[in-house]
Order: C-alpha cells, then structure tokens, then sequence
C-alpha cells in the first residue's frame, strides 16, 4: 500500500518499520512532527518529549547500551546542544542500532541561524546519510540502523525544510521486530577513559575505512548515466531539484556524504567533460574532491545560502555558461515581485504572552530574548526584544549586561516555560549562586508552543498520554536561591506593571512568572465571555488596535460623528482576555456573556 | 505528461491545507507520481500560506519555484498578488473575491488596495470566483476551500477523478453533502 507522507512522516514510518523501540527528541522545527508521529506507535515505541537535545541524545544512546533500536530527533541548533555525546558516543560505538536525525533549515524558514550539519559527521566521525525524497526517508532508517549494527557507530540522517515538509509516495511495510539484547558491560569499550579512548580513536578511523569501502560499493552511492558533456554530484533533495534543472545530465546521486566514496567519485568524474557538484550551504562535498585534485566547479556558480530550489540552481549553470532556454527569463520574472502588504506574525487572539509585553514596552526595559513565541516582542508593536540568540541564551546575556557596567535602563531576560526546563535553569542557578543583578521573566503558558504545542515538565500529560506531575516553576526558582519570585496574570495589565517595576526596583535575583496558558494548545480555547466595543464610546483613538494588534479586531464602515472608524470585535475570535478593555481611555469596551 | 504545478496560497486558517490534502490524494488515487510542498512556522499566526502540489508520470522537486505553477489559486484577494511572480507567463489564475485585511491595514498604518484584481488580470488569465458567498449560500462559510477546490478540479481538467468517493472517505460524516455540493459549485464556477 503506498500512502502520501512528508519527509517527517515517513522517517517516524521508518522507525516503526525497522523496530526502533526507544525514541527521544526535544521539538524543533523543521524536526518536530517527526517524534509526534512516531508516538502513533507508542504500543510499539517508547517514546518522549526530553527536556533538551542532549538529554535526548544522550537517552537514546542508553537505549542503545540497553540492547534496543533507537532514534532522536532534532533540528540544527539542536544538534549544537547534543553535540557532546553525539562525539563522545563514536568512539565508544553502539550496542543496539541509533539513529540521530538532524533537520536542517537552509534558507532559515523557522530558524535563527543556518548551519551545514554535515559537518557534525566529519567532526564526530560518523556516517551521515540524506534522503532525497520520503520513500528514501523511511528506507535510510532502516538503512542508517543496519549500518549503525554493521559498524558498530551511531549513524546521523540528514533532512532539511525541503523533505521534511514535503509530501511523497511511500510504500508501507511490515514492522520488523529487534529484540532487546540486554545491557552489555565493557568497560574498555564504553569508558572512555583517556587510555581506553586512546584505543577507541584508532578504531574509530579503522571504522570509518571500512565505512568508505563500504560506501564505493553501495548502490546508496548511485551514477546514473545520462550525457557525457555534463556530470553533477548532489545528494538530498537537493538532488531532485537538481535533475529537475539538468533531466539529460549524467548523475552521481550521494547518499551517504560522510566518508564520501572517493573511488566512486574519482570514476565518476573521469567518465564526464566537466563535473559539477550542487550541495546546498557549504562546499562540503566540493572541498573533499579538491583536495583529491579532481577539477569540479561548485561555489564559484552557486550560492553558499538559502534553500536550493530549481530556478537557484538554473541560475548557477547559466552562470556556468550552459545555455538552459527553460530557465533563461528566470531573472526576470524573480526581479519583479508584486507589491502586496506584508503579513507578520502577530500574537493570537487572547494570547497569554500580550499583556505582559505591553507592560515590557510601557516600562522601556532592556531585553535578553529567547527562543518561543515571545519572539514576536521583536516585532511592531512593542519591538522591546533587544537580544534573541538561542535556547536559554537569555539568562546569562541579561547577568553578562548588568555585569558589563552600569546601565540606563533595567535589563531583564524573557524565557518561556520549555525554554527555561530547556536550558535557561543552569543560567538562574548560576546568577543566584554569583549573587547576579537579573530580573527573569518567564512566560508560563504550559506547553511548548512555537513548534506546535508539545507537553513539557510543565504539563499534565507526556507524550505517550500518561499523566505527569506538572513541575512548579516557582517552586524550583526558590529551591535554586531566589527569594524574589512573583506571580502574575497576564490578563491584569496593571499586575503586570506592578509586577515588573517591584522585580526591577532591586539589586539581586529575582523572578516574574506569568500564568494562563496557551490559547491554542494543547486545545483552542473557547472562551464564554467575549469583548465588544460599545460604538457611541468609542472615540475612534485606535489605542486599542495599535497596542494590542490583536487579530480578533476589525475596521467597519461605522464611524465616530467626528468621522473616525470604529473598530470591532470578532466574536469567534476573541477569548475575552480583556487587555484591550483595561487600555481603552474611554471605558468604550466592554465584557459581555 | 510534463509534471503540473498547482499554488494554492492564502492566510492561515482558510483550510488551505485541507484542500490541497483532498487533491493530492485524489491525483495519488487516480495513478499519478505526487509531491506536495507546505510552509510551515509562524504561517498559523495571521501569515501568508502557501501549499504546493506537483503532480505527473515522475516528479522531482517538491517546490514550484518563481515563474512556475502552471495555475494559482489564491483563497484571498491580496495573496494572488503577492504569489503571481511564481505563475508561468501562460498560466492562470483563480481568485476567491474575499479580503482578510493584514494588520497593517488594520491598525491605519498601510492601505488595502481596491484595485487588485485589476491588477492581476493585466498579467495573467484571471477567473474570479466568489467562493465565500457561494459557500455562505451552501450554509457554512468555511467550505469555501472545497469551492475553490472544485474551481482547480475544473481548471486542470481533472473532472474525470471521483471527488465525491473521496470527500465520503475523507471528511466527517456531518459534512459531506455540504462538500459534496461546494466541490460541484466550484466546479461550474470555472469555464
């Protein structure tokens, strides 16, 4: 039976298929529907939202020592924070079969940086293998678990923005059971003690030798002839859209990229009049086969950013000098986009995240940011997020400010719940253990919400649907040193103020947390109070627009007898949350049942 | 065949995503090779949405890129606009007369042009259909997507695929009759 699935989709399908039984992830895009959906196998699977990536990681490789099949997912920055045992685990090598898929994000649709992640196979020393469409995701699962057995070391695969949200045919299989083979104790093999690891590095190398042999004999390594003028070496979906641009070029389609097949390559190039590799990000490919001394042209006619779709990847041939007359008026057609409003993303409707953003805004304190929903703080109206990098970055940016000297204006950090469980908890153990000068605000809205609203510590269930414990945010803000931790309604604007200037107005540690949860997950919320606006009140000022920029609001023809518009509310919109009612200088908005 | 290129584009919530679900797995039914491309991210926030589908004997890349869906079928006025640089210069466009106003234009800052659709029938074969009054007409404004997707059945030629079948197998029971009905006037909305 062949069914329609994303990238995500069909490595979740893969997992079950190859009998993986133990699967750990920390959400991210382009990587979270992959945990989600290998969790409609949970009587199969165990599977779990981890509080990071490197706890993930590092679960997944005790599964691993456990004698099972496992996988973790994650997206590129992800891949930062796991990093560490990621390297650590290629020396000691696996017991049960680990997968690590990375997501990549080239072109950052949903990501702060971007990042070739190949390199993390070079750098640990790994195979890393990049699917080009979902059949190829669900088979390299099994594929990249076979090989992790075969050669005794974790195996990464690769997907990006492209195939992870794409859909294509997959055909469906059979699950194959791996049984658990128990928990192996050897010490030199998994200690890695400097003079075990010593012995273990060799063999890495030994390792990978055998994995290059490997890949000049496997047909994942794959030349399909076509012309003799043109040869091109692509791997991922990359590939696909490459042969969209060149369909009588000559191929050699990587799916492995580390080690790389060289004796394939070498073959593979003597074979054709010029030789092109097409990779998107960096030169990784191209570097290897220049040092070899093949001439090959790469980063010279195509970008070293952005997400490579066919008309990118034309114009790096026209480029090249090869006359392409589907593509040639591409320029052109690029060059004019049409001139339309823009749509930023604004806060939803009753989200819990507004009134306390206004409150930042109002008070015009320096913000450390981090990685969530509050981003949109960036944006109009309040553009009150000065700082925004990566997971818990906030804390310690906010306690390196107000160390760096005296500022004009209090500097806080804003972190959302998830975020904080994430990483942002080692940063306010670390300013109440150094007597820091920070004020954190964290955004409780009891689940993790950018990325799709997963359960996390601080929710009533896990990802299986067991019911959990919810963690208290402020019970473990104490129970790390601070004595200053408030608590607060973001539907209380004044509170929020309040809150703020008192969190503010000393030196020391201390907390902000607010309370209502997301409007959206883990369902929308209905309220049954909604907000309207009372017409012959109004003055038509459009305060309340211009602050909340809540979605719920709409212009009519109706107008003030002085001419203005008169805003109004959508009913089936607005939760009731009442923010703009308590900003309105006329009292011309008001609560009804 | 050469691989075909349906954009379908419009702001979060329109049921984009559900329309171009019912499509690509009528294609998939009726034999063909199917890719299909969604944004993802902030897109449920009020942004722009686009689904992508790809359909042939073999296709190969999952994304339409500039200058390349063969038609565009914009679930809101504004949208057309901001996506016709992906149609080909022979391609059509599908537009649903309905205005969901960015905030922007909401907060006074940026003006809702009146003259769009205008606009694109000066660079494209434009059809304008009015799929909220015709879904409104129907009982439930939010089937406009399956009126505009019986508009792109009708424009691709596609009519010889049962949707009916499918929608019975896809959507909920309570509102089959009512899909049933919106596919067809979508259809008859299109010459």
């Amino acid at each position: 039976m062949k069914a329609l699935l994303s990238g995500n989709e069909a490595i979740a399908r893969g997992a079950y298929e190859y009998g993986v039984k133990v699967a750990s992830a920390y959400p991210g895009t382009p990587s979270s529907e992959i945990l989600k959906n290998t969790a409609e196998y949970k009587d199969v699977i165990y599977v779990e939202w981890a509080t990071n990536e490197k706890v993930a990681t590092e679960v997944a490789i005790g599964a691993s020592f456990g004698g099972s099949r496992t996988m973790t997912t994650m997206k590129s920055a992800g891949a930062n924070v796991a990093c560490d045992p990621l390297v650590a685990f290629t020396h000691t090598g696996v017991h049960g079969g680990f997968v690590m898929v990375i997501c990549g994000d080239p072109g950052m649709a949903s990501s702060s940086t971007e990042q070739d992640d190949r390199y993390f196979a070079k750098l640990a020393r790994c195979p890393i293998l990049e699917p080009s469409d979902s059949q190829e995701a669900k088979e390299f699962v099994g594929l990249a678990l076979d090989l992790s057995e075969k050669f005794d070391i974790p195996v990464i695969l690769r997907s990006t923005t492209g195939l992870s949200h794409s859909k294509s045919l997959v055909e469906l299989g059979e699950r194959t059971e791996h049984e658990c083979k128990g928990f192996e104790r050897n010490i030199p093999k998994y200690c890695l003690l400097p003079a075990y690891a010593r012995k273990l590095r060799t063999w890495l190398l030994e390792r990978e030798r055998l994995l290059t042999e490997w890949g000049n004999e496997s047909d994942i390594n794959r030349i399909e002839p076509g012309c003799k003028e043109i040869g091109i070496i692509s791997s991922g979906v990359t590939y696909q859209a490459a042969k969209e641009v060149m369909p009588n070029a000559s191929f050699l389609k990587l799916g492995m990229t580390f080690p790389l097949p060289m004796e394939k390559i070498k073959k593979f190039a003597a074979s054709v009049d010029k030789l092109f590799v097409v990779e998107e990000l960096e030169p990784f490919i191209e570097e290897h086969i220049k040092a070899a001394g093949i001439p090959v042209i790469g980063k010279e006619v195509f970008p070293m950013e952005g997400e490579f779709t066919p008309d990118r990847i034309a114009a790096g041939f026209i480029k090249a000098g090869i006359d392409l007359p589907r593509w040639k008026n591409m320029a052109e057609i690029v060059a004019n986009p049409p001139k339309s409003v823009p749509r930023l993303p604004v806060q939803c409707a009753g989200c819990p995240h507004r009134g306390i953003s206004m409150a930042i805004k109002k008070l015009d304190l320096n913000v450390c940011g981090d990685i969530g929903c509050y981003d949109l703080i960036t944006l109009p109206p309040f553009e009150h997020m000065h700082t925004d990098l990566e997971m818990g970055g906030s804390v310690g940016n906010a306690i390196g400010v107000n160390r760096a000297g005296k500022q004009d204006k209090p500097t806080v950090a804003v972190i959302g719940d998830s975020t904080f469980f994430h990483s942002g908890m080692t940063g306010l153990l670390n300013a109440a253990y150094n007597k820091s000068n920070l004020t954190l605000l964290i955004f409780n809205n009891s689940i993790t919400g950018m990325t799709g609203g997963q359960f996390n510590p601080g929710t009533e269930y896990t990802l299986s649907g067991v019911p959990a414990d919810p963690v208290s945010i402020p019970e473990i803000c104490k129970s790390l040193g601070v004595k200053d931790v408030q608590v607060v309604d973001p539907y209380d604007y004044n509170a929020c103020l309040d809150a703020l200037k008192k969190a503010t107005s000393h030196d020391g540690v201390s907390v902000v947390m607010t309370n209502r949860p997301c409007m959206l997950y883990p369902k929308k919320y209905v309220a049954p109070q909604k907000c309207e606006v009372v017409a012959d009140k109004c003055i038509g000022c459009h305060i309340c627009l211009k602050q909340c920029t809540c979605p719920a609001f709409e212009l009519t023809e109706q107008t003030t007898d002085k001419g203005k518009l008169i805003p109004r509310i959508k009913a089936d919109e607005c939760v009731g949350c009442t923010i703009c009612a308590q900003i309105c200088p006329k009292d011309a908005i008001r609560e009804v049942k | 065949m050469t691989t075909k290129s349906v954009l379908l584009v419009g702001v979060g919530g329109q049921g984009t995503i559900l329309a171009s679900k019912l499509l690509t797995t009528g294609l998939m039914q009726a034999g063909y090779d199917v890719k299909m491309s969604e944004i993802h991210g902030m897109s449920q926030r009020g942004g722009s949405v686009s689904s992508q589908v790809r359909y042939g004997e073999k296709v190969l890349s999952p994304v339409i890129e500039p200058g390349g869906a063969d038609i565009l079928v914009s679930f809101e006025v504004m949208e057309a606009l901001r996506w016709l640089n992906y149609l080909k210069p022979t391609g059509k466009v599908i537009v649903n007369q309905y205005q969901l106003p960015p905030m922007p234009v909401i907060t006074g800052e940026a003006v809702y042009a009146a003259d769009i659709i205008e606009d694109l029938r000066a660079h494209a074969d434009v059809t304008v259909v009015n799929a909220a009054a015709i879904a409104s007409e129907l009982g439930n404004p939010k089937a406009m997507n399956i009126v505009l997707l019986g508009a792109i059945i009708k424009a691709m030629q596609l009519t010889d695929i049962d949707w009916e079948q499918l929608i019975r197998e896809t959507v909920k029971p309570a509102f089959v009759d009512l899909n049933i009905k919106a596919v067809h006037r979508g259809m008859e909305a299109v010459e």
